[in-house]
């Protein structure tokens, strides 16, 4: 799966060889030298990111594991410790610009070192591995690494420090704080903290709608020669409300649950549809509340149910709490959709049968 | 009321800490702040069972279930016949997320 993205020659990041021919192999990883890297982030890189954030080749989208130097370190420079996946790396590199130092691109499969933290491969053991891999203790005279704070989930400090040498100092969350930090090697607790932004929620909304895009434009054709086009404009908008309006408008919905701010936005949605059915002129007043209850009925239950998986893309949301509120929710969701679903059954058998 | 994440499986032992600060220098949610004798545990509803502080407390002061707060993981799970605690983050690994993550945001960080 290693795709050495590294290896285009036009790459700002583009390595240039500098074998070292002191560092000895025991075991079968290709021999490590190290790479020159630059904290200029091109073009290419940033249409890169764009893409990335869009989905397209993410798995590809991977730096080689080395160790890279950047500007002109020596022995006494700062070692950073990065994931192998381009965006994390590349968040870094442009951070440190005008620093000299080296940076160890752990293996973590592609992914970012949060959630490579989370499975394990930004782990103590990886770590050590790399560090003994890359001759580390043979490059730089001090023994300490930088690591990224959201790298801690997966790595016991004090484990790699006894089994490598090296002491590990967290470094802060966001790579921008880097340069302050530098300067006295200690984090403010703002730099400690994660942050749910309004940007940050933002660049989720495009993966969240490709995913739901084949589905949703399935129902959507389907409704449509069922229902007419307003039922097919309802099912584009609920997944629009559950996947862009609802992690932008998170902090300002009320409830803390998830799937009741879900169930509250989907409600506020469905409001203007189920109006539009109760006022149809053309079918009798309780056929036309039967409508409108659908859609106050479906809309908020897919809704909240988005909103629920939402937590998954959250750093606040404990596992105990999200089984909670599967626990609490789910069952409720499913019997409000399930009940709309049946009343619209029913009123396409009426239709057939021309009561209504 | 309705509030599903007041509780977790946070367990700070005090009397076991040497005050060395590596909780407080890992978690992202500020809920452990430096003490005079121990770190004290200032905002234990704001934990988010990462385990980093678990992983890197020297002296095993710390105990907590981590696990993947994901709801789309844990019912994938319960569908699969699975327990939901043993969900793994469904990130990666070619699935949704592909080199991202389910945490696609993260990616502006370190
Ligand atoms: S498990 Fe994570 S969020 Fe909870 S206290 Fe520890 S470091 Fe903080
Ligand atoms: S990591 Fe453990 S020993 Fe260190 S301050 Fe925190 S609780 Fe105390």
């Amino acid at each position: 799966m290693e795709n050495d993205k590294t290896a285009d020659s036009t790459c700002s990041c583009a390595p240039k060889s500098d074998k070292l021919s002191f560092i000895t192999f025991t075991h079968d990883i290709p021999a490590c030298e190290i790479l020159t890297i630059t904290s200029t982030l091109t073009l290419k890189d940033r249409f890169g990111h764009f893409l990335a954030r869009w989905g397209v080749n993410r798995m590809g989208y991977i730096v080689k594991p080395n160790l890279y130097k950047l500007g002109n370190p020596d022995a006494d420079s700062p070692v950073f410790v990065s994931a192998n996946y381009t965006m994390s790396f590349d968040a870094l590199r442009s951070a440190l610009a005008g620093i000299d130092c080296y940076i160890l691109v752990l293996d973590t499969k592609g992914i970012n070192v949060w959630c490579a933290a989370g499975k394990g491969t930004f782990g103590t053991e990886e770590l050590v591995r790399r560090i003994s891999w890359s001759g580390l203790s043979d490059i730089v005279q001090h023994r300490t690494i930088i690591l990224p704070q959201l790298s801690a989930p997966g790595i016991s400090a004090h484990e790699v420090q006894r089994r490598s040498g090296f002491r590990v100092e967290y470094g802060p969350v966001r790579a921008n704080d880097l340069a302050e930090y530098l300067k006295t090697h200690k984090a403010t607790p703002e730099m400690r903290r994660v942050h749910f932004s309004l940007w940050n929620r933002l660049v989720l909304t495009p993966m969240e709608l490709v995913h739901a895009a084949l589905p949703t434009l399935a129902v959507a054709i389907v409704l449509y020669f069922l229902a007419g086009p307003l039922a097919a404009l309802a099912a584009i908008t609920t997944v629009l409300t559950g996947t862009v309006l609802f992690p932008v408008l998170l902090p300002f919905i009320p409830t803390h649950d998830f799937s009741t701010k879900g169930l509250i936005l989907g409600e506020i949605v469905a409001i203007p549809f189920a109006l539009t059915f109760a006022a149809d002129s053309v079918t009798s007043l309780w056929p036309n509340v039967l409508k409108a209850l659908v859609f106050l009925l479906v809309m908020p239950a897919v809704t909240a149910y988005l909103a629920l998986n939402f937590t998954g893309c959250t750093t606040f949301t404990s596992r105990t709490g999200v089984k909670k509120e599967i626990f609490r929710y789910v069952p409720f969701m499913a019997f409000i959709a399930g009940s709309g679903i049946v009343i619209s059954i029913l009123l396409g058998i009426f239709r057939l049968m021309k009561v209504i | 009321m309705f509030d599903s994440y007041v509780e977790n499986t946070l367990q700070y032992y005090p009397d076991k800490c040497i005050n060395c600060l590596r909780c407080t220098q890992v978690c992202p949610h500020g809920v452990f702040s430096e003490g005079k004798e121990h770190v004290e545990l200032v905002r234990p509803a704001a934990c988010m069972e990462c385990g980093a502080c678990a992983l890197n407390c020297p002296v095993q002061a710390i105990e907590v279930q981590s696990g993947v707060g994901c709801a789309w993981a844990m019912i994938s799970a319960a569908l699969r016949g699975k327990d939901m605690d043993s969900a793994e983050c469904g990130c990666g690994d070619g699935s949704c997320c592909g080199g991202n993550s389910k945490n696609p945001f993260l990616i502006e960080k370190l």
